[in-house]
């Protein structure tokens, strides 16, 4: 397969690896942001190959995961009163069903009776709201800069459509105002970044000039493959022994400089920044999108009096600490004990991308 | 008008009777069937006997590469014949929706036959039921069928041991990808086929060397991950498998790529895993190649004492990671 083997072939990995071994020895913290990047390495198992001096720690980039339990109870809500008014559907990506709330979870609502819907994409909620024109389509929008422009470009059509059924509860958020957050945690060490190959072909270099020149920290833009991996990591302990700390791109056969002027252009027509809470991390200024005002008819928290919950979070739960790459999961007394795939206590666990999955599935 | 399933046709009266004479006599053309005694008598040469039941209710019940009716056939011949046994007779039971098409019957009806003579065994008995709109989707089998074991003959989930060597007869993930392409809501172009096929001929081919094999499974549901985490504990061994070993078409791996899944845990209805000794690996390996259906077998790892319980797998870059059973959701109805 073009474009994927060449990029797990054993040969020039294993080159990769002893340049590695032959720079200086260093103790090196390198947070992956992404978590399809977490998954890749545990999946491909770079960890058991690298150096002991060099510790990969997972980092906030699983919209799942970083989706505030108040926000996630807020939906499941939602959902509940829904089951006896009937009068609107739920809209949700597949992994948001099983994140445990305070009390319940989507997919408990649905088994009561709640009409959940999981799609693919924003654009199939529209249809769900076309075909379902007595019903409001609420979608439970989760995601970053790479899912966001898709989000945009539907409320766009919703509006050129004039379909008023559709609204959207928006806790898109952006990565590069968590990983500053993370640099200004002084109880976090991190040396450098490898940086969302997906969220960066939207956005490009410029967001991550303030961390490479203010926080003087290396930021690589990696592919997903093992040879995109382990070649970022040979580039950001390259720029840690020669003292620079710049923005580059490995991942080069997807990502450009300026990012994806189309999609950002459809980004700031319809949203605007606000600040976001974020599980784990708290509230980080202006890391999330709202709607701007002219889009008010499709914003579900200004078209609806949104249920207020009181969140409880689950006892021993550490995911806050996993998120900010604190901690590793095995680290969690709940681990693999009573926080598993089939049975979740934390977000992490839940997501396909959420760091304790992928621990769990292939590193325990 | 399109001819259409009732509720009568199961009430045991005169639609019955058509029904059977419509819809199954033509096709299972067994003289012992043909009695429509409520039972089947027949003689064994008595070694020891193999029995297993499976039900089938695959969603949908056409797919590229088979049906029902050929899955309901192979699905039970399987399950006998990596125990090491000829399976002989079969048992077919339907239930069916009311107003379920009958020229889709027929055509099940039909594949059902020509399974069964592509695997050499009789369906001796059957039995119908019709049930309420919504009491079942549309259609489903339950087949269980018996076989003969030799004595020589030991396949078993506890018999693997430390260094033997771990056979895959051919290609994985084709009926999972096939299913999954016509699945509605999910439908996508591939020229994929489900590799649906009775495995006992293959199986019989190696039974000259079957003193060699500790462990035959074939592949169902969970895929090879599944399977193997399961001799895993049966036998109280570990496993590790070699990534660039596992045979799969280019056209698999595009579509988990695309989708996000993981080839290890797709579904199979043509495959086997054997367990081998060492010493006879290279044989039973070119006994399976000889035959079509192991035409792809590699020798894709070998069992280990620890960690007891574990399957690894050495990744293409040469790391090394867990491979787990089967965790969250699989498709559901797969077979």
């Amino acid at each position: 397969m073009k474009y994927i083997d060449e990029f797990r072939k054993r040969e020039p990995f294993n080159a990769l690896l002893s340049k590695i071994k032959s720079l200086p020895l260093q103790t090196i913290s390198l947070m992956e942001v992404c978590g399809t990047h977490t998954v890749s390495i545990s999946k491909s198992g770079i960890r058991s190959l690298l150096p002991p001096n060099i510790r990969l720690i997972s980092g906030p980039g699983c919209p799942v995961c970083v989706t505030s339990l108040e926000d996630v109870d807020r939906v499941i809500m939602l959902a509940a009163e829904g089951k006896t008014h009937s009068t609107y559907i739920i809209a949700t990506f597949g992994d948001m069903m099983r994140v445990p709330g305070s009390h319940s979870s989507l997919l408990k609502e649905k088994a009561k009776g709640a009409d959940i819907r999981v799609v693919y994409s924003p654009v199939d909620a529209l249809t769900l709201a076309r075909e379902n024109s007595d019903k409001e389509v609420i979608f439970f929008a989760v995601g970053f800069e790479t899912t966001s422009p898709t989000f945009a470009a539907t409320i766009l059509q919703a509006k050129r459509e004039g379909v008023d059924n559709f609204s959207i509860i928006s806790n898109n958020k952006l990565i590069p105002p968590a990983m500053e957050a993370l640099l200004n945690d002084e109880n976090i060490t991190i040396d450098g970044f490898i940086c969302p190959g997906h969220v960066s072909a939207i956005i490009g270099t410029t967001p991550y000039q303030k961390i490479a020149n203010h926080y003087h920290k290396g930021c690589v833009i990696s592919g997903f493959e093992p040879l995109d991996i382990i070649f970022s990591i040979y580039l950001l302990m390259h720029q840690k022994s020669s003292g620079t700390a710049k923005v580059e791109i490995e991942y080069s056969r997807v990502v450009r400089q300026e990012g994806n002027p189309k999609a950002l252009k459809t980004l700031n027509q319809v949203y605007e920044l606000s600040d976001a809470q974020w599980r784990g991390l708290g509230i980080i200024p202006k890391s999330g999108l709202v709607l701007k005002d002219e889009f008010a008819l499709y914003d579900a928290a200004k078209k609806f009096d949104l249920p207020k919950p009181e969140v409880s979070e689950p006892k021993g739960c550490r995911c806050d600490q996993v998120l900010k790459g604190m901690i590793s999961p095995k680290e969690c007394p709940l681990f693999a004990t009573h926080c598993t795939p089939a049975e979740p206590v934390g977000a992490c666990m839940v997501s396909s991308e959420g760091t304790c999955a992928a621990y769990y599935k292939y590193e325990r | 008008m399109e001819e259409r399933i009732l509720l009568a046709h199961g009430n045991g009266g005169i639609l019955t009777s058509q029904l059977i004479e419509n819809c199954f006599l033509p096709y299972f053309q067994d003289p012992l069937l043909k009695q429509l005694n409520d039972q089947a008598i027949f003689e064994l040469e008595v070694h020891r006997i193999a029995f297993t039941t499976d039900s089938f209710v695959v969603d949908p019940l056409f797919f590229p590469g088979g049906d029902i009716g050929k899955l309901a056939v192979c699905g039970t011949v399987n399950d006998l014949a990596v125990g090491g046994a000829t399976p002989l007779y079969l048992s077919i039971g339907f239930i069916i929706e009311e107003n379920f098409p009958i020229e889709e019957l027929k055509k099940i009806s039909s594949s059902i036959s020509i399974a069964a003579k592509e695997a050499q065994v009789r369906i001796v008995t059957a039995d119908t039921k019709v049930v309420e709109k919504g009491a079942c989707d549309k259609l489903f089998i339950n087949t269980s069928g018996i076989g003969l074991v030799k004595k020589e003959v030991d396949f078993s989930g506890h018999n693997a041991r430390e260094d033997d060597k771990i056979l895959l007869s051919g290609d994985i993930g084709d009926h999972g990808i096939a299913i999954l392409s016509s699945r509605k809501g999910i439908e996508f172009e591939t020229s994929i086929k489900s590799d649906c096929a009775p495995l006992n001929l293959l199986v019989n081919d190696l039974l000259p060397s079957a003193h060699y094999i500790h462990v035959m499974r074939d592949l169902t549901r969970g895929g090879l991950a599944t399977i193997l985490n399961e001799i895993a504990m049966q036998s109280e061994i570990g496993i590790t498998i070699y990534e660039d070993r596992i045979p799969l078409k280019e056209e698999v791996r595009g579509m988990c790529e695309l989708l996000g899944l993981d080839p290890l845990y797709l579904a199979n209805e043509g495959k086997l895993v054997a367990f081998v000794h060492p010493d006879g690996a290279e044989e039973v390996l070119s006994l399976m190649k000889k035959n079509p259906l192991g035409g792809n077998a590699r020798i894709i790892g070998e069992v280990m004492r620890k960690p007891s319980e574990k399957v690894t797998m050495e990744t293409h870059v040469g790391g090394s990671r867990l491979i787990e059973m089967l965790v969250g959701e699989d498709l559901p109805r797969i077979c």
